[in-house]
């Protein structure tokens, strides 16, 4: 079935299109919404594009980072002051879906994909989006939560804070196909420190639950401590609780559980 | 439903074709301009065989909306050979014996030329990841790497 295509010269424009019609979905690289209608999905009757350099900025040489929606993959990997989200943007698709595949997309893509904003929640991102009423910024973990209800706005950028160290910041992504393959689980931890203890620790999990979530009971368990195998032990333990993971062809629900404390072990004491 | 009026540069030629809000890439290339050479396999971006190069660049032509490449150049496999000549990737890949049933060769082709314009000399990992976004059903991946890296290497016969 045909779309009409809305092309718009900036942000702003884009974003009313979209709040005004709720059949209309945003075209970033096209990953999810081409697939989409590939597969016949007739829910989508418009889809909206903005050609606004604003959205393909990378502000990458201060402490904070700010990366505009439609930055791909190839892009992050490209920029040497990124080299902190190389590990996420290198674990997504093969070279063509990282040519297409953008930092604002992978915020919608369901599990077992979005491994990008893993790595975006470990670091509490801030999501700035632009509905019909002009733009705001919201914390990653809210925006997650009210993910579906974010159809009709526009993301505009994602920023954070750059880690202290590359052992500050860690990823890891389980997947059956190496180089190339969906999320078993995904996890990143952000791992502050602090007078040799862990102040402000954020780990995040994918594919253990209907979004991407934090391991709350693992951050208490790291928070205020040394990372010692004592501390890692109990971190790993607690690392299922609050999770609700599901079954689907790349593993079982019960199988994730049972690995992601393994894993999670593995990220926290630096082991390949 | 209107059709789109589009226009862009196909293997160095300048086509002009009409297409309906939401055509993908691959459909206005196999069925509006008659370069078949893309294939279709899963219309998901899992499998590779539908890439093309976009101003040089690789991407899935099964995910790529068509009036995006307004004013832009695609080349597929089909403009790779020069005149008569097999391009040196494609003379690699009959050498090396690269193509099973052939269904992923256009990707895995596109994808090597890819790798080998912008790193002429690429190490074995290097192919391995350029290749990593196609799938080769048949599972004959190696002799598609060792392709590559002869084709790099120019170990090439004539």
């Amino acid at each position: 079935m045909a779309v009409t295509v809305k092309t718009f010269a900036n942000a702003s424009e884009a974003a009313g299109a979209l709040s005004s019609d709720r059949s209309a979905r945003y075209l970033g690289g096209g990953t999810l919404v081409m697939r989409a209608l590939n597969e016949g999905d007739v829910s989508i009757s418009t889809i909206v594009r903005a050609q606004d350099q604003a959205l393909t900025r990378i502000e990458a040489s201060g402490p904070r980072i700010t990366l505009g929606a439609g930055v791909t993959f190839a892009r992050v990997l490209a920029e040497r002051d990124l080299a902190f989200l190389h590990a996420p943007a290198r674990s997504i698709g093969g070279p063509a879906v990282r040519n297409m595949g953008t930092v604002g997309g992978n915020l919608f893509a369901p599990s077992p994909y979005g491994d990008f904003t893993v790595a975006l929640l470990a670091l509490d991102a801030t999501i700035a989006v632009q509905g019909g009423f002009g733009s705001r910024d919201i914390p990653i973990e809210e925006f997650l939560q009210g993910r579906e209800r974010q159809a009709g706005t526009l993301v505009l950028s994602v920023s954070c804070t750059r880690p202290a160290s590359s052992e500050a910041f860690r990823y890891r992504k389980i997947a059956r196909i190496k180089p190339k393959g969906g999320s078993v689980i995904t996890l990143a931890a952000h791992l502050p420190v602090s007078g040799g203890r862990i102040a402000g620790a954020r780990i995040a999990l994918g594919s253990m639950a209907p979004t991407q979530i934090r391991a709350r009971a693992a951050e208490r368990a790291l928070e205020g401590r040394s990372l010692d195998t004592a501390t890692i032990a109990a971190a790993a333990s607690a690392a299922t609780e609050g999770t609700s993971p599901s079954d689907n062809a790349l593993g079982s629900a019960w199988y994730r559980r049972e690995i992601v404390g393994v894993h999670l072990r593995r990220l926290l004491s630096g082991q390949e | 439903m209107t059709k789109i009026p589009l226009q862009f540069r196909h293997n160095g030629r300048d086509v002009a074709i009409f297409v309906d809000g939401g055509t993908n890439l691959l459909v206005a290339l196999r069925e509006l301009i008659g370069d078949i050479t893309p294939k279709f396999g899963c219309g998901q971006g899992g499998c590779g065989t539908c890439s093309v190069l976009i101003d040089g660049e690789l991407h899935l032509s099964c995910l790529t909306l068509a009036e995006t490449v307004s004013g832009r150049s695609i080349e597929t496999l089909d403009g790779m050979k020069q005149g008569p000549n097999l391009h040196p990737l494609q003379r690699a890949f009959a050498d090396n014996f690269a193509a099973q049933c052939g269904y992923c060769t256009p990707g895995m082709l596109m994808a090597a030329k890819a790798l080998l314009d912008r790193n002429p000399s690429p190490s074995r990992a290097e192919v391995v990841e350029a290749i990593s976004g196609n799938i080769c059903r048949c599972t004959g991946y190696e002799p598609i790497i060792n392709a590559i890296l002869a084709a790099a290497g120019g170990r090439v016969s004539a």
